[in-house]
Formats: structure tokens, C-alpha cells, sequence
């Protein structure tokens, strides 16, 4: 067995058991933790499938800057109140459950139908996973794209003051 | 890759991260009676004098001292988050020491031992600021953790103004990353061989005064040491803490400190370049006396840089909330990212 | 292969893990254990508690969150561009300058608008 195999499952199983904590759990706070452990094995995934500059970032930006805003609001809103969150609507649950499981059949049976699983990476994913290779992908292939964020970040600014500066009338 | 490279690689890592972790916990308590001593220095007292010479032992004794302190968790707090907290603080403080380089590399039985656990780590600055990051949450957890109106306004003050000041950091570092073209901090040192006139602090002294200034707040370091100012927020995240516990945090810092020195001798200072081309020791590559000396160059510059910083702690006074935060992003912010774009426009014109 | 320049990294993470672990055994073990009920009651200045500590509290370190993310998100654009500037030339330096541009136009908006004072 191939180590970087071994890893890959080793990770992948923190990964789905830090992801089903984090919704499993009645406590705001700890799913929110676990949600951060769970992006880091995620960047371990990356990691054991050549991608390395994905992986880096999966923790620079998701764990490091977005989960801090998702902390920061849970201590805003004070959720460690565990029955404020009772399940009131139980059909919606039933919903989830269903699409769920048909999402996990249509990964499956595609996964099967043909011969994916393999344990070999490709060798041209040892390129493309550096920075060097995204870095001029991005910038030749990808420019549209990439000058579209500068906007959609610059939108992303201005919403966040409107909505900060709105003036709530009593 | 076989069986026998794994484990030659699985017992050089082991040894190597065993010797630094011991290292690091060692320079922080160092740090600590070179604090106190300075301090005292600049204030005419005589500081640790009584336990070894020069009060040396100091620090060790302080260290017994907290394990045997009691170790209150307040009942109001959130027991086991009161406990993550320290434990997240450390951790990370020690991970990051993962891919700092201490000298090149030293050629043992025919393998090449590179000075470092992964210097040669090709995302290796990203590995820094994703690992800084993640210290965040040591100081947000045990804010809110403790359930305590100080520790939690010092928690928050903290986490933003670390938050505020990675950016500038960050964008610090892309000047750096322009000028040697790769995020491999070997790589970064590799690109100012040669006499010290080399050093990127030379061509980009604008990032290197932004990246120490940024250093300073990240290490919740005096004049940016708001989460713990006593007037106001008594001992700030730490004030529900005690023991070993806050002696963690205590460690933490320290060892954040050295760290933030390591780097701005690395990113700006040559590493462990000597000042001078290291031919003229007429030394060859990969002998254990070059190494040596290129462990000596960098521990030198790294001494300065811990002394720099504990100097402008005893000598600068504390920044008021609003003051800090408009440094970081009114100023700080749009001059680094200018001084990007400018480096990137010399590279370009002048095809350096 | 990539992964063993990784190993390293995951081996010092755990050993910082066991490191701050056995502190944390340590000093619950060794230090002395006297509880009384004032010595674990919040510290708030001698003062008896008043109600809890987690209070909503100032808007201002939500926009200090929301504005790191997004330029959080160009500093990590900005490094594959920095490693490949000499690649790109002249077209990635405009590609990046347009980029620039607009969020420090958002920048100026923000602060225009006082969304980063404190007072």
C-alpha cells in the first residue's frame, strides 16, 4: 500500500467524522470547532492529492478568516442556548434526509458505473497542484474570471457597510 | 518512495522536531529572563539576581512555580473550551517552528540533512500565515470560554486586532515573494547570497518596517499590548487563568516572539546567509563548521530581533484601540499593498 | 512525491499537540486543589458578578471580520501572481494593477464611510 493511499483514508475519515460532529452537535461552539478541525484534514486531503497550494489556502482562508466570522457571531448572537434550537418542523428533516440519500446513491452508483477508483494520481498532478502552475493559469486562462472576484469582493465591501450602518427605527 | 527512505525521514524528523521543540520551550523561558533582565537594565534596577548566577535559573524556578499553583477553572466557564484554549496557543506557537531553516545543510553517511524539520516546504510562507491564523482561536476561545467580561472584551480586542494586522502582514510579504520569486523560505535565503548589501532589506525597506510593525501586533507585544492592559481589562484573555495554564499563554508569547524574530531575519536579513560570501571561510557546502557558522550568523540576528523587541517594549507607550486599528488599515494597509504594486512595477520596468 | 515533504509538518503539529497536552495534565495533576466556592466564582474586580459575560456586543469587530476576509482573499490571489510575475510580464502586472484597483477603491468606501472607526 502506497502511504500517500493510506493517508488519503486516514484524512478522509477525520474529515467525514469532524464534519458529522460539527452538525450532529447541539453546542454552537463546538460545531463551530470542529468545523475548523474539519477544513484542516480537508487541507490534509489536498495535501495527500498533490494539491498543495488548494490545501494551504483551505486553511488560510476557510479555517483561518471565514470560521473567525462564524465565531465572532455566534458569541454576538450568544447561542449557548441548546434549546433554542429544538426541531419544531419535522417534515423538513424528512426532506433532508431523502435528498441526502439520493445524493449519496448518485455519487455512488457514478463512482461505480465506471472504474474511478484507482489509487494512482496522475503524474501531471504533481505540476499542477504548485503555486507556479496556478499562479500562470490564473492570470492567462482565468483573467476574466479573476478580475469578476475583484468586483464581487469590492460588492462584498459595500454590502457589509450598508448593512452594518443601517439605522434601525424603533 | 521505499520503506528504508520513510524511515530514515520518519527518524531524522523525529529527531530534529525533538531537539527543537526542547529549543524552543528552553528560549522562551530564556526570553523571559532576558525580558526581565533588560527591563531592569533600562530602568536602573538589578532584575532575577538571586536563584543561579545572574539570576539565570530564574525562569526554571518560575516554571516549577506554576505547576505547582493551583489550577482554578471557574465555574462559570465552559470547562473543556477553559482547557483547549492554552493547549491551541502552544501547539501552534510550536508548529510553526516546522519550517523555519536554521543554517543550509550538513551531508551525514551519504544524506543530506537539511538544518530545519521542513524548510525546503515549498508553500512555506503560507504555512506561517495559515498557522498564525489558526493561533487566533486560542485567544478567542479563551475569551469567551471563561464567561468573564474582561477576559472576553480582551479575547475580542485581541483576535481583531490580530486579524487586522495579518493583512498587512500578509501583503508585506508579497514584496518579499516579488523580489525571490518563491514561497520556499530556502528559497527566499538562496536569493540574497553574498555580501549583506544583498539582504531584501535593502530593496524593500518599506515591508520590512510594515512587517515589523505588524510582528508587534501580532505578538499581542507592547505598544500594541491592548488585550492585556491592566487599567482597563485587568489581565485581558488570561485574566480567568492560572497555573500552568496561563503559563502557556505565557509561553506561547514568547514563544511567538521568537518566531516573529526568526522571520524578519529570514525574510529580510538573509537568514542564515553570512555577511559576507560564505566562500571567503573557505569552508565547503555541506560541512558541519559551515553549518556552524551559518547557525551562529542567523542565531545572532535572531538575538538582535528578540532584544528589539523587548527595547520598545520598556520604552513605548501603549497605543489607544481606536489609534491601533486606524494604523492597521488606514495606513498600514494601503501602503503595503502599494508597496507591492510599486515593486511590481520596478521588477517589470527595469526586467530585474 | 508531495506527501513526505509533508509528514514533517504533521509530525511537529502533534508533537506541539503533546507538548501543550502534558502541560495541561501536569498542572492539573501537580497543583494543590483547595476549592472554596468565592475562589471559583467569575473575577470581576472584587465585585460580585453581574450577569453574564456573553453579551451581544459593538458591530464594529463583525466589520473588522467581514473586511479580513475579503482581503484576506486578495493577499491569497496575490501570491501565485508575485511567484509568476517574471512569467507574466506586462499583462499580469495590468491583470493584477485592475485587480488592486478596485479593491482599494472598496477600501476607500469603507473608510469613507466610517465602516473601520472607533470611537
Amino acid at each position: 500500500m502506497d502511504l500517500q493511499f493510506i493517508l488519503f483514508f486516514v484524512f478522509g475519515t477525520l474529515a467525514i467524522a469532524s464534519a458529522s460532529a460539527t452538525v450532529l452537535s447541539k453546542n454552537p461552539v463546538v460545531s463551530a470547532m470542529a468545523l475548523v478541525f474539519h477544513f484542516c484534514t480537508l487541507a490534509c486531503v489536498y495535501f495527500t492529492l498533490n494539491a498543495q497550494f488548494v490545501g494551504a489556502l483551505q486553511v488560510l482562508v476557510y479555517a483561518g478568516a471565514i470560521m473567525i466570522l462564524v465565531i465572532f457571531v455566534i458569541m454576538l448572537l450568544n447561542l449557548g442556548n441548546e434549546k433554542a434550537f429544538a426541531e419544531k418542523f419535522n417534515y423538513r428533516k424528512g426532506i433532508a434526509i431523502m435528498l441526502g440519500a439520493s445524493f449519496i446513491i448518485m455519487l455512488a452508483t457514478s463512482f461505480l458505473s465506471k472504474n474511478y477508483i484507482t489509487n494512482q494520481m496522475p503524474a501531471s498532478s504533481l505540476k499542477n497542484g504548485t503555486v507556479e502552475k496556478i499562479g500562470l493559469d490564473l492570470f492567462t486562462s482565468y483573467i476574466y474570471p479573476f478580475e469578476a472576484i475583484a468586483l464581487l469582493l469590492c460588492v462584498a465591501v459595500v454590502g457589509a457597510i450598508i448593512l452594518a450602518k443601517k439605522k434601525i427605527s424603533h | 518512495m521505499n520503506t528504508a527512505n520513510i524511515t530514515w525521514m520518519l527518524a531524522e524528523t523525529g529527531i530534529k522536531a525533538f531537539v527543537i521543540v526542547n529549543i524552543i520551550l528552553v528560549m522562551a523561558s530564556a526570553e523571559v529572563w532576558l525580558e526581565r533582565k533588560v527591563c531592569a537594565w533600562i530602568q536602573k534596577r538589578n532584575g532575577p539576581n538571586r536563584v543561579g548566577p545572574f539570576g539565570l535559573l530564574q525562569p526554571f524556578a518560575d516554571v516549577v512555580k506554576l505547576f505547582m499553583k493551583e489550577d482554578i477553572i471557574p465555574a462559570a466557564a465552559s470547562k473543556n473550551f477553559h482547557r483547549l484554549a492554552p493547549l491551541l496557543s502552544l501547539m501552534m506557537a510550536v508548529a510553526v517552528y516546522a519550517v523555519i531553516p536554521y543554517a543550509n545543510y550538513v551531508d551525514v553517511m551519504g544524506h543530506r540533512v537539511y538544518l530545519g524539520i521542513a524548510p525546503n516546504l515549498n508553500i512555506g510562507l503560507l504555512y506561517i500565515l495559515a498557522m498564525t491564523t489558526l493561533g487566533v482561536y486560542g485567544i478567542t476561545l479563551a475569551g469567551w470560554s471563561s464567561n468573564n467580561k474582561y477576559s472576553l472584551l480582551g479575547g475580542l480586542r485581541s483576535s481583531a486586532q490580530m486579524i487586522s494586522y495579518e493583512l498587512s502582514m500578509g501583503m508585506a510579504l508579497i514584496g518579499v515573494v516579488l523580489v525571490s520569486g518563491t514561497l520556499c523560505l530556502n528559497g527566499v535565503i538562496d536569493k540574497q547570497v553574498g555580501w549583506f548589501w544583498h539582504w531584501n532589506v535593502f530593496c524593500q525597506p518599506i515591508a520590512f518596517i510594515i512587517f515589523t510593525v505588524a510582528s508587534f501586533a501580532e505578538t499581542n507585544r507592547a505598544p500594541f499590548d491592548l488585550p492585556e492592559a491592566e487599567p482597563e481589562l485587568v489581565g485581558g484573555f488570561n485574566t480567568e487563568y492560572s497555573g500552568m495554564k496561563f503559563g502557556m499563554f505565557f509561553l506561547a508569547e514568547y514563544a511567538n516572539m521568537a518566531t516573529a524574530s526568526c522571520f524578519i531575519a529570514i525574510l529580510f536579513f538573509g537568514g542564515w546567509q553570512l555577511p559576507f560570501p560564505q566562500e571567503m571561510l573557505g569552508l565547503k557546502d555541506g560541512s558541519v563548521q559551515l553549518a556552524l557558522a551559518q547557525f551562529s550568523s542567523f542565531f545572532i540576528k535572531m538575538l538582535l530581533f528578540i532584544f528589539f523587541f523587548i527595547w520598545v517594549r520598556w520604552t513605548v507607550p501603549r497605543f489607544r484601540y481606536d489609534q491601533l486599528m486606524s494604523l492597521g488599515w488606514k495606513i498600514l494597509l494601503p501602503l503595503s499593498i502599494l508597496n507591492a504594486l510599486f515593486t511590481a512595477i520596478a521588477i517589470i520596468v527595469f526586467k530585474l | 512525491m508531495i506527501i513526505g515533504e509533508y509528514i514533517p509538518l504533521f509530525i511537529m503539529v502533534i508533537l506541539g499537540f503533546i507538548v501543550g497536552a502534558m502541560f495541561m495534565v501536569l498542572s492539573e495533576v501537580l497543583g494543590a486543589r483547595r476549592k472554596t466556592f468565592e475562589k471559583e466564582t467569575t473575577y470581576e474586580s472584587g465585585m460580585i458578578p453581574v450577569g453574564s459575560a456573553r453579551e451581544r456586543f459593538s458591530i464594529k469587530f463583525y466589520m473588522v471580520a467581514v473586511s479580513f476576509i475579503v482581503f484576506d482573499i486578495e493577499v491569497v490571489f496575490m501570491y501565485p501572481w508575485a511567484v509568476q510575475l517574471r512569467e507574466l510580464g506586462v499583462q499580469g502586472l495590468v491583470a493584477m494593477s485592475t485587480f488592486i484597483v478596485i479593491l482599494l477603491a472598496g477600501l476607500y468606501y469603507e473608510i469613507k464611510k466610517g465602516g473601520l472607526k472607533w470611537d
